[in-house]
């Protein structure tokens, strides 16, 4: 394969570095790069471009026009610019455009030159102005770092966490540094400048002068210089054509190569990656491009245009007006492959395989040939690991024929590093096409993680492609197709020309209920773009409703977030509603929303219930709800007021609403309870005992034990208590009291209501046989056998059930008869019992 | 009723888990606070607290000292104080006045509140009013079931029953529908659900909700239930409002059972100090007698007596080796098991002394006459002089409420009287009283007035969108007829009997009432399982006012080996009493069933009329 070796030129002793297309670019540049400020994003981000901006004049035809581009030249859209004299270009990890001006103010545009917001860099850069500005990455984000005027430094780590640092002062420090760099290290932000011979290093608080160890004394003045992708190497280049090659640390020298050119380079940026061999720096004149490492040699390459470097991990991009390229040191695996006569096992394996295909014999001696050193499974690792820092499809395709034709011979090869690189690979071709236009690696697909790549594809609004993979992948739903569908979803809101049902429906149509989806988020959306409409049309997919309350809320459609919140059976819900109406309607208007919802009425109401009753009062009366109102004081009259007079007046207002609710009974018997808690107050006054509290019952009852039957007459008059209860009353507290006199008279006072059983039964509570059996006497004939068993005169309440010759009665008497004492009673009924049967 | 095929009832799930669980995430939260710290807990978690972890468990993970939440400053001197209470705001500002008293005097100490079982949004703003948000720290303890016995799961929230039924408050609908999905994830998929009630109806949409949410995570397995049934307990106010005659709700009735635990004081255990029995299963005497009719119980107490006598007398004539056999292996058991017959002995003289006392055969009478319908007057006397007589003021209540149901409201006449006679005797602030019964609809007035009619055409108009349905629902519940009659005549509830009814032998559930009333929830569940659905009982649930529902995919075949299919769980909305789980275990008995009983909390007549009590500060 000698034509595959092509384009390799060697560095030094071991490594090798290529050069090839990734696209001719599509986007017609007319003007010369130069004339241009140019900012290209990392990982095969986009390429922005501020045209005319370095025209003095300000003419309306010549505005500068700003043109963002794919990395295959794409246009994806461009705006002209109408803000102040852009200083710098530069992209957020992202992908958010910053145009940083002159008056420090920084501009975010999205991939579609869509503002999204600005900030400043504080009052000082306003004042002397912007002369130079860096944007750097680093684990904190994306920093911007600037030069003023006044030859001082600012910057912040993080533009979406603003804190703005302005570095110490250089002291002496006259004119614009020659060159500048900034670095992290140990997670601080630093800034290392050369002034003429001098090198300076900036941190929070100090300045200090450095010098990189190793460096020869006549170097010369520094003009340039270049710190890697990973911040750990630094390189200077001098006004002699040196360049020194070290550690950002600048605790150790890597190389030094000494080239023939002298003029300050355009660009100078390191070409590495990981575990490489050779540490390289890539430098670019007009029209020369120089690859330095730490050997005598270099590689040199003409341009025929003007270039511009992008650095990445692995590699450098260099894109110009007609092409896009990408330079980097060939991976070993690679290398061991494609050398020119090579008998690494991953070379033999190649070529095993295309013998193979070749129907030829020779395939069987080189599988021998690998299987003999016992290293097949290392070839085809190799072939795998090879095949991934291929560009071109074909060469993958034949490495990984390779590899699974290797596979067959090996008994326990795990699968998963081939199915896994065959799905990478089948990613990466996808989005490299040129109409996409993302040149990513293999090792900065790994970096990036295919989460940031979906996320980039979906920033780029590439969809169909979004999903494609993520179905590809088999990644979750909920990770993968539903994210990307919010995001289209969210998207979608923004077309203002479609109107709010075709939206509606179309997300609809397409999300339809794919798990993980929250339309909630998707209103939201809507909402911010001013579609409140559609953003209530949105809601109405959204399947919980404790997603839709607080956006509605939000969108002042209170009432209807009260029908979700209600819907939904969240109380907790309900009172977040109903809470926040309370403060944002006036009171009138609060109650009668409520009103029209009995179930946030009613939660409502518990709640005054324990923390605001006289909101509880304010609500009945704003409904004219009479009969709470009355309740309410009735309840007031028992908890809250201790005075009678306090308890009277309650009440009062209590009968007062209860006629007006029409309530008669309640008013009456509120009434009369007025009545008697003044009754009881008198009574507790003449009569030095608590009467306050009891029920009336209760209240003539205490009288009657106390002798006071005047009074209890009086009582039983005044309140029209009924004979049956009075009399129950009467007898069961003189029997209390045991005062059987007086029992006696008022038995004979008149024909008891109540009957005269109730007399024997109380007697008998209170083991008073002999004053029973007086009542005994007396009762109903149909009582007379239960009167007689009560008070134990089994004999003579046989007798009376014989005379009404009642069977039921006669068992009665029966089971209460013991065997023992009362044989002749048993005997007696029995005999009863028979005659009648007999009959 | 004997049922040709009949099968014997699997055995239900074992439910020890939940307990595990409640356990191990308790430690987890008093973890949470490292050090030495007080723990208060509310009255109403103490007895379920004790029956999860013991007072050794709480020290082991550094409690300190335990005191119970009451109205009254605190004297614990511990710089960390933890709160373990309902979600109620009386707690808050308990919690409230603590920590500003301790903010006054410069006093500086960790807070903590656990919630049980959960958290609400009203607690943190009252907190937040109070200004103490940030100087607490909340959590949930997501304890929502406790096992009371192996087929019996109670929330412990009685006040759900007021709550929602009376104002309304939805707020406990949600704390169902979680403690139904962890039952869920551990013994389901529950492949059928029925139910009626418009609080079960809500308690389903919401569970549905929360089971579409952790779908993909719960693998297709074999499930320990597959048939659950929801009810409200305003479906069937009659069944509650009954005096219960099986032993285990006559015992509830007579000593009130706590959390499972019974406390018989003296006059049963005929000593000086009174005993904590916990009542379940593992007691050998009374999980046989504890679904028998009280006529019954003492016929087998004594019985259960002689052969206990006969298995001491064993030990005469054993020789030494048998003797040693004896006393190791059965004499514990022996004396343990005489123990518990002594209390329930005991327990019955008890509940027979005092049910005598009250004529307890009259009061039976006056209830059987209601429920068949017959003597409505003579029964209103009899309630009359019940409350002119100050029996027992619930009691009382009881009855002008069973009254009520059963009749369709009082008519204008007694409604007003008895009232006038209630108010006399047990004093006027249970104007309120009237108030709250009329309101829940159990003692109401015939005839029904215009203005609910009025109100419900208003409404309506108003209603243009989907909350329609629960709207109007939301009015119909507050005064709903009971419609009992015809319900009962539809359901045969009251059995026509030729001479007496054998409560020995009983052939329906109405043996739980003597023979004279098939309790209409139990009742009901029986129908629709026996006819899958609510095909044919339409005029039933619309007396019952609908919301009814029933799964709508076509049901799965009927796998005779597949036990679970007949494991049924069976959950109450607002509290169930033991004679309806009593009747329940008697059909699942017949039928082969196994039903597991899911109440927000025991209950009883008593328990619901103290419900409806306004509190007398």
């Amino acid at each position: 394969m000698a034509c595959y070796t092509a384009n390799w030129d060697p560095l030094g002793e071991e490594a090798f570095y290529r050069k090839f297309e990734l696209y001719s670019m599509a986007w017609n540049l007319k003007e010369d790069l130069r004339d241009c400020l140019v900012a290209a994003a990392p990982y095969g981000g986009p390429i922005a471009l501020l045209k005319n901006n370095f025209r003095k004049e300000k003419s309306p035809a010549s505005r500068p026009l700003l043109e963002i581009y794919s990395a295959s030249g794409v246009p994806l859209a461009s705006v002209l610019w109408k803000s102040g004299q852009v200083v710098q270009l530069g992209w957020t990890a992202s992908e958010d455009l910053l145009c940083i001006q002159e008056d420090g103010t920084v501009l975010i545009y999205n991939l579609f030159c869509e503002f999204k917001r600005h900030f400043s860099m504080g009052n000082e850069v306003l004042q002397n102005h912007v002369r130079e500005a860096k944007v750097f990455h680093t684990e904190y984000g994306t920093g911007v770092a600037i030069l003023t005027g006044a030859h001082r430094f600012s910057l912040t780590t993080n533009i979406d966490d603003l804190k703005l640092r302005r570095m110490p002062e250089v002291p002496g420090l006259q004119k614009l540094p020659s060159c500048w760099a900034v670095l992290s290290q140990d997670r601080v932000t630093i800034i290392l400048l050369a002034v003429g011979q001098d090198l300076y290093l900036l941190d929070n608080t100090s300045c200090s002068v450095v010098t990189p160890p190793g460096i020869s004394p006549h170097a010369g003045a520094y003009v340039q210089m270049a710190v890697s992708f990973n911040y750990y190497y630094l390189a200077l280049f001098t006004d002699t054509g040196s360049i020194w090659m070290g550690t950002s640390s600048l605790k150790e020298k890597l190389g030094e190569f000494s080239c023939d050119f002298r003029a300050p380079p355009r660009q100078m940026v390191w070409c590495t990656r990981p575990r490489s061999k050779q540490r390289a720096v890539v430098v670019a004149w007009d029209r020369r491009l120089l690859v330095a490492g730490n050997s005598k040699e270099c590689i040199q390459f003409v341009l025929d245009e003007d270039s511009y470097l992008v650095p990445e991990l692995d590699g450098v991009r260099i894109f110009s007006r007609t092409t896009h390229e990408f330079l980097h040191e060939i991976p070993e695996a690679s290398e061991e492959i494609f050398k020119i006569a090579s008998m690494a096992p991953g070379a033999l394996l190649l070529e095993a395989q295309r013998e193979y295909e070749k129907q030829s014999q020779k395939a069987d001696e080189y599988l021998r040939e690998i299987k003999d050193q016992n290293l097949l499974a290392e070839a085809v690792r190799q072939c795998i690991e090879a095949a991934g820092y291929e560009h071109e499809p074909e060469t993958q395709k034949s490495l990984l024929r390779a590899a699974s034709f290797g596979k067959c011979f090996l008994d326990k090869f795990p699968p998963e590093s081939f199915v896994r690189t065959c799905r990478d690979l089948r990613v990466l071709n996808a989005i490299r096409d040129y109409q996409i236009g993302i040149p990513l690696t293999f090792a900065q697909y790994k970096q990036l993680t295919i989460e940031v790549l979906l996320d980039r594809l979906v920033l780029r609004r590439l969809y169909p492609l979004a999903i494609k993979i993520c179905e590809y992948l088999r990644l979750s739903e909920f990770q993968g197709v539903s994210r990307i569908l919010a995001h289209w979803a969210c998207y979608k809101v923004q077309q203002k020309d479609k109107s709010d049902e075709e939206v509606a429906h179309a997300i609809n149509q397409k999300l339809g209920d794919t798990p993980g989806i929250s339309y909630s988020e998707i209103a939201a959306r809507a909402y911010d773009c001013g579609r409140t409409e559609l953003a209530i049309k949105l809601l109405e997919y959204e399947p919980r409703s404790g997603e839709q309350v607080p956006l509605l809320l939000k969108m002042k459609k209170s009432q209807l977030a009260l029908n979700k919140a209600i819907e939904s059976g969240d109380t907790d819900l309900v009172y977040t509603v109903v809470l926040h109406l309370k403060n944002e309607l006036n009171r009138g208007t609060f109650f009668m929303t409520l009103q029209k919802q009995p179930v946030a009425l009613s939660l409502y109401r518990q709640f005054c219930k324990h923390q605001e009753l006289e909101t509880l009062k304010d609500l009945y009366n704003q409904d004219d709800d009479h009969q709470e109102l009355g309740n309410f004081h009735v309840h007031s009259s028992y908890s809250s007021e201790k005075r009678i007079e306090g308890r009277v007046a309650a009440l009062q207002n209590a009968v007062d609403e209860y006629y007006k609710a029409k309530n008669e009974f309640a008013a009456k018997a509120t009434e009369d309870q007025i009545k008697l808690l003044r009754m009881q107050r008198r009574l507790q006054d003449e009569l030095d005992k608590p009467y306050v509290d009891y029920s009336l019952h209760d209240t003539v009852y205490s009288l009657i034990l106390d002798g006071n039957h005047k009074r209890a007459e009086q009582l039983y008059r005044d309140f029209r208590i009924p004979d049956k209860r009075f009399w129950w009353l009467k007898i069961s507290a003189l029997a209390e009291r045991e005062d059987w006199e007086e029992m006696e008279k008022f038995s004979k006072s008149k024909k008891s209501p109540i009957g005269y059983l109730p007399f024997v039964e109380i007697c008998m509570k209170h083991h008073n046989r002999h004053e029973a059996k007086k009542y005994a006497a007396r009762v109903t004939p149909e009582q007379r056998v239960k009167a007689h068993i009560l008070v134990r005169e089994l004999d003579q309440a046989a007798d009376a059930a014989i005379e009404h010759k009642n069977e039921n009665e006669m068992n009665l008497v029966l089971s209460k008869c013991t065997a023992a004492t009362d044989s002749s009673v048993v005997e007696k009924i029995n005999r009863a019992k028979a005659q009648i049967l007999k009959k | 009723m004997a049922f040709a095929g009949r099968r014997d009832a699997p055995d239900g799930p074992d439910f020890t888990v939940l307990k595990r669980l409640a356990r191990d995430q308790l430690i987890y939260l008093l973890e949470q606070l490292p050090g030495k710290k007080d723990l208060f807990i509310e009255a109403d978690l103490m007895s379920p607290l004790d029956r999860i972890a013991n007072v050794s468990i709480l020290k082991q993970h550094e409690v300190d000292k335990l005191y119970k939440v009451e109205n009254k400053p605190i004297v614990s001197t511990s710089d960390q104080l933890c709160f373990l209470v309902r979600p109620r705001i009386k707690n808050m500002k308990y919690v409230a006045d603590i920590v500003n008293a301790d903010k006054a005097m410069g006093r500086s100490r960790k807070y903590k509140i656990i919630f049980s079982p959960q958290k609400f949004y009203t607690c943190e703003l009252v907190l937040e009013e109070e200004g103490i948000y940030g100087d607490v720290t909340c959590d949930e303890w997501a304890f929502y079931l406790l096992p009371l016995d192996d087929d019996l799961l109670s929330m412990e929230l009685p006040e759900f029953f007021r709550d929602y039924f009376l104002e309304g408050d939805q707020r406990w609908i949600s704390t169902v529908a979680r403690a139904l999905q962890l039952l869920n994830s551990l013994f389901g998929p529950f492949a059928n659900t029925y139910g009626i009630g418009r609080c079960a109806k809500m308690v389903y949409e919401v569970w549905r909700e929360l089971v579409e949410e952790s779908e993909g995570d719960s693998q297709a397995r074999r499930p320990d239930i597959s048939h659950v049934f929801l009810m409200d307990r305003d479906v069937d106010y009659v069944t509650a409002l009954c005096s219960q005659v099986v032993y285990e709700g006559l015992v509830d009735d007579t000593f009130r059972i706590k959390c499972g635990n019974v406390d018989f004081g003296p006059d049963v255990t005929s000593s000086d100090r009174s005993f904590k029995v916990l009542l379940n299963a593992q007691d050998k005497v009374f999980s046989e007698i504890r679904n028998e009719h009280f006529s019954n119980v003492f016929g087998f107490l004594s019985q259960k007596a002689r052969n206990l006598q006969t298995q001491y007398d064993r030990r005469c004539g054993m020789d030494i080796k048998q003797m040693k056999n004896f006393v190791s292996q059965e004499l514990k058991g022996l004396k343990q098991e005489h123990r518990l017959l002594s209390l329930h002995i005991g327990a019955c003289e008890s509940i027979m002394k005092k049910k005598t006392k009250q004529d307890f055969q009259e009061l039976l009478k006056t209830e059987h006459s209601l429920l068949e319908g017959f003597d409505i007057r003579e029964s209103t006397s009899y309630i009359e002089e019940h409350i002119d007589r100050q029996v027992s003021p619930s009691e009382s209540l009881r009855l002008m409420c069973l009254l009520s149901v059963t009749e369709n409201g009082l008519i204008p006449k007694d409604y007003r009287s008895l009232k006038t006679q209630y108010l006399q005797s047990y004093g006027p602030e249970h104007l309120l009283t009237f108030h709250n019964l009329k309101r829940i609809g159990l003692l109401t007035e015939q005839a029904p007035g215009e203005t609910l009619t009025a109100m419900e055409s208003k409404v309506s108009k108003l209603v243009t969108d989907r909350a329609a349905g629960k709207l109007t629902d939301a009015f119909n519940s507050l005064a709903r007829k009971s419609n009992f009659r015809g319900i009962s005549k539809k359901l045969g509830l009251i059995p026509h009997v030729d001479g007496e009814y054998n409560l020995k032998l009983p052939r329906d559930m109405a043996y739980v009432f003597s023979g004279a009333y098939v309790p209409l929830s139990c009742k009901i569940i029986e129908q629709v399982l026996e006819r899958k659905g609510w095909l044919g009982l339409e005029e039933v649930v619309r007396l019952l006012n609908g919301n009814e529902f029933a799964p709508t995919e076509p049901l799965m075949e009927e796998n005779p080996a597949w036990e679970a299919q007949r494991v049924i769980l069976v959950v109450f909305l607002g509290g169930c009493t033991f004679s309806e789980i009593s009747a329940l275990r008697f059909l699942g008995k017949e039928k082969g069933y196994k039903f597991i009983f899911l109440t927000t909390a025991i209950t009883s007549s008593a328990r619901l009329m103290d419900a409806m009590l306004e509190a007398k500060v």
